[in-house]
């Protein structure tokens, strides 16, 4: 094992000492990296990887990221849309999506939760009716990141309203930039807004674009779930560092230099760690200065608090690096996603409330004004998104229960009726006025 | 630092298992708790015999197994699962640990061959009335008698004090705190058993009265031995809860897929399963912080005083938490005495102030984490 982790470590040295060129443009750079198999290396041979374990890629990853090399765009399209249809596609859209995503043809965007189907993701109302050798939707989406960057969207559909809710879904690789689809910012909470909403009306999907089967579009939705699990929870996926632009509207960024990318990316630390998608750190240092700073670090209850907050990211950490080892062991793959994402909004209060008891009064202050610069406001606003996220911490906790602790399912009387009776978003149930 | 086991730890945890599972069933963790030793003599011989687990981390010149932290902390997982009763902890960790830190030489030729034989109980006397593990106000004095000492004073809180054949005591003496052996026939020696919350794990006072000891290690060196062996202790007291914890939640499992209201096992309602799914990430996390310690210790890590005192934090709460929905879930047969759910809470709680509490280990990685103190920032 050893012995196959460092010969992982040194062929990536070897490939980048023979193949890194600051003088490349970005583009070209990508094209390498993605006909080499190194923009992914933990995919499969076939479909631009090297078929590595997780471990040896990440080995990999630290070689390109010694000479800040850029990686594949950040996003989705490299999350959850390509591994998605690697593993459930048919071939010809794995050579459609999978290249255009690593070297950045195409950013996508997931076309999931909807205002009446959020938990319950299963009782979607949005429709793609057949016609001809297309399908029509018509319907509305929430919750959409980068959306009106997107090319492609991830879109569950219902294509059979006359079964049960979980057999009548259908998983389309949809084009986003045509006249049916209209995207509306959506502002948060924090009054920043990562997100919108889509509307589809008449909007047009090829039927060689379903992702799976027809109507079997759940089970290639769990499997993308189950990627967005991993990558909220203990970070996973791609592990450059610097991520290059993505998407047919940021191409144009493409063409400077590798060299000259780097450099704009150092200037700039924040370029740094984009891949990742863990949105609040469960840093002390901010809060261990902050309570400095205010003259609060001798105060039992804050260093009480600090020391738990450390604890918990530590231990998350460890978590994943057990789980890890397990893995590479060939032990049974743990628990350690929904672990993971669950710690994380654990870690997310954490420092809320520790930031809280060491700002008191200050914290009704924010931005300029307000201590850390404002932090301890946005990230008091921020908190409530990852139990929400990626399946709320409910639905981890049930994910939990059943698939790990084996513990019975809730009887959900919904999964035997045809969608059509139920009572679900904006359709009423039977026998209520409708 | 590597997050899996060795095959042989592996193994040990496997074959520890079965013994257990054989030697130490609920009855019989009922019958010994409720006698005067606390332990049956003849698991004990088979534990050293079969198994030489009195002398796990004592090395092989002293007739030991010469393993590390990590197998003993694996041991301890398996005996916290148990409940065994037995003088292990006393014994192996607290008495083998202060003799191997102690740097005495013809102390450990003595007592370490017998404690490893399992033929000699051993513990070690740190705590007097405040039931705190510190050499700061020591009122037991230790006095120079001819070619020995006398001590005078009464330590408390000493595990498995009344069944102890040698007794490690921590005493001030004229060149500062320092520990001492007394045999457990000494004259002057009083011990009382004491009734202790977790009946599976005695506790006993001493009084001494002039009694004779031998002075092991150096006079004034007894600070820097207990630093030493505590650290260890509460990687393996850490581990020790990992196991309780564990079986904490397996019970709570196990009954919440068989215990039926509602027309439906109560493991299908939420309420119940969210409660099982925070408790598999707390005993997950807990045994996380316990092994990371262990490997730590194993690898002599810098990082060893602060994640020691992480770990103890950490499983203590993890284990009582458990403890303690173990006894909800279960509802009203868990509150009976018949139900083995309240051992387990016993020994949470106990193990949860013993060695330092939550909040004292906290403190000692807030010097690290928060005042800078050397070691890992």
């Amino acid at each position: 094992m050893e012995a196959t982790a460092s010969s992982a470590r040194r062929e990536a040295r070897d490939w980048i000492e023979e193949n890194f060129d600051p003088q490349l443009s970005v583009r070209a750079w990508l094209e390498r990296l993605a006909d080499s198999g190194w923009a992914a290396p933990a995919w499969p041979r076939e479909w631009h990887g090297r078929g590595l374990p997780a471990e040896e890629a990440a080995l990999s990853y630290a070689e390109f990221n010694r000479v800040d090399a850029p990686g594949p765009p950040a996003g989705l399209g490299v999350m959850l849309a390509a591994p998605t249809i690697i593993a459930n596609a048919g071939d010809e859209l794995k050579r459609q999506f999978v290249r255009a995503v690593l070297v950045g043809d195409h950013a996508w965007c997931q076309l999931f939760s909807e205002p009446g189907a959020g938990s319950d993701l299963a009782g979607l109302q949005t429709r793609a009716e057949r016609d001809g050798s297309e399908f029509v939707v018509n319907g509305q989406k929430v919750w959409t990141s980068g959306a009106h960057l997107a090319d492609y969207g991830m879109l569950l559909a219902r294509t059979d309203p006359d079964v049960p809710k979980h057999r009548g879904i259908s998983y389309f690789a949809f084009p986003m930039r045509q006249p049916g689809v209209e995207v509306r910012p959506l502002v948060q909470m924090t009054g920043e807004s990562g997100f919108s909403e889509v509307f589809f009306t008449d909007a047009r999907v090829p039927a060689s674009a379903i992702i799976g089967e027809l109507n079997g579009g759940w089970a290639v939705a769990l499997s993308t779930l189950g990627f967005e699990r991993t990558g909220l929870g203990a970070g996973s996926g791609i592990g450059f560092r610097l991520a290059a632009p993505g998407g047919s509207r940021v191409l144009a960024q493409q063409e400077v230099s590798v060299g000259e990318f780097i450099a704009a990316a150092r200037a700039q630390p924040r370029s740094f760690g984009t891949n990742s998608t863990a949105m609040i750190g469960g840093s002390i240092t901010p809060l261990v200065a902050l309570a400095a700073g205010l003259g609060r670090d001798r105060d039992q209850a804050v260093r009480q608090d600090i020391v738990r907050l450390y604890t918990l990211s530590s231990v998350n950490t460890w978590n994943g690096l057990r789980a890890r080892a397990a893995r590479q062991a060939g032990g049974r793959a743990g628990p350690e996603a929904s672990l993971g994402k669950l710690m994380s909004s654990r870690i997310a209060r954490q420092w809320r409330d520790t930031a809280s008891l060491i700002a008191g009064p200050r914290e009704m202050l924010a931005g300029a004004d307000g201590p850390l610069d404002g932090r301890v406001a946005s990230q008091l606003l921020a908190t409530p998104g990852p139990s929400i996220y990626g399946g709320s911490d409910q639905i981890q906790r049930n994910i939990i229960s059943e698939r790990v602790l084996g513990l019975p399912r809730e009887p959900d009387s919904s999964k035997t009726v045809p969608f059509r009776q139920l009572r679900v978003g904006t359709q009423a149930g039977p026998g209520e006025a409708s | 630092m590597i997050f899996t086991f060795t095959d042989e730890q592996t193994e040990l945890a496997a074959i520890l298992r079965r013994f257990l599972q054989d030697k130490s069933p609920p009855a019989e963790v009922r019958r010994l708790m409720q006698t005067e030793a606390g332990y049956d003599p003849q698991t004990w011989a088979q534990l050293a015999g079969q198994l030489g687990l009195p002398g796990l981390v004592i090395p092989e010149k002293y007739g030991g197994s010469g393993a590390g932290p990590v197998e003993l902390a694996v041991a301890c997982e398996e005996m916290g699962r148990a409940l065994l009763c037995a003088p292990f902890f006393a014994t192996a960790v607290l008495a083998a640990g202060a003799l191997l830190a102690a740097g005495d030489q013809a102390a450990a030729d003595e007592y370490l061959p017998p404690i490893a034989a399992g033929t000699t109980i051993a513990t070690l006397a740190g705590c007097e009335d405040d039931g705190a593990w510190t050499t700061e106000r020591l009122a037991t004095r230790a006095r120079r008698s001819g070619d020995g000492y006398r001590l005078d004073g009464r330590k408390s809180f000493v595990l498995d004090g009344h069944i102890a054949d040698l007794l490690l005591v921590v005493a001030q003496a004229d060149g500062g705190p320092s520990l001492f052996a007394v045999d457990a026939g000494a004259s002057g020696l009083a011990r009382r058993r004491l009734d202790t919350l977790d009946q599976t794990r005695k506790q006993a006072v001493l009084d001494l009265d002039a009694v004779p000891a031998r002075l092991v290690g150096a006079e004034g060196g007894a600070a820097a031995v207990l630093d030493q062996t505590l650290r260890l202790a509460v990687i393996a007291l850490a581990a020790e809860q990992v196991g309780g914890a564990q079986r904490c939640l397996d019970m709570s499992v196990e009954y919440a897929k068989i215990r039926v209201q509602f027309g439906r096992p109560i493991g299908s309602f939420q309420a119940i399963k969210h409660m099982c799914a925070d408790l598999l990430l707390e005993v997950e996390s807990a045994r996380s912080a316990a092994y990371y310690a262990a490997w730590a210790a194993q690898d002599g890590s810098d990082e060893l005083p602060l994640v020691a005192s992480l770990a103890k934090a950490c499983c203590s709460e993890a284990y009582f938490r458990a403890a303690a929905d173990n006894i909800q879930i279960h509802g009203g047969i868990g509150f009976t005495w018949e139900h083995d759910a309240h051992l387990y809470y016993r020994r949470a709680k106990s193990t949860e102030v013993m060695l330092g509490t939550p909040a004292e280990h906290r403190e000692i990685a807030a010097r690290y984490l928060i005042d800078g103190a050397a070691g890992p920032a």
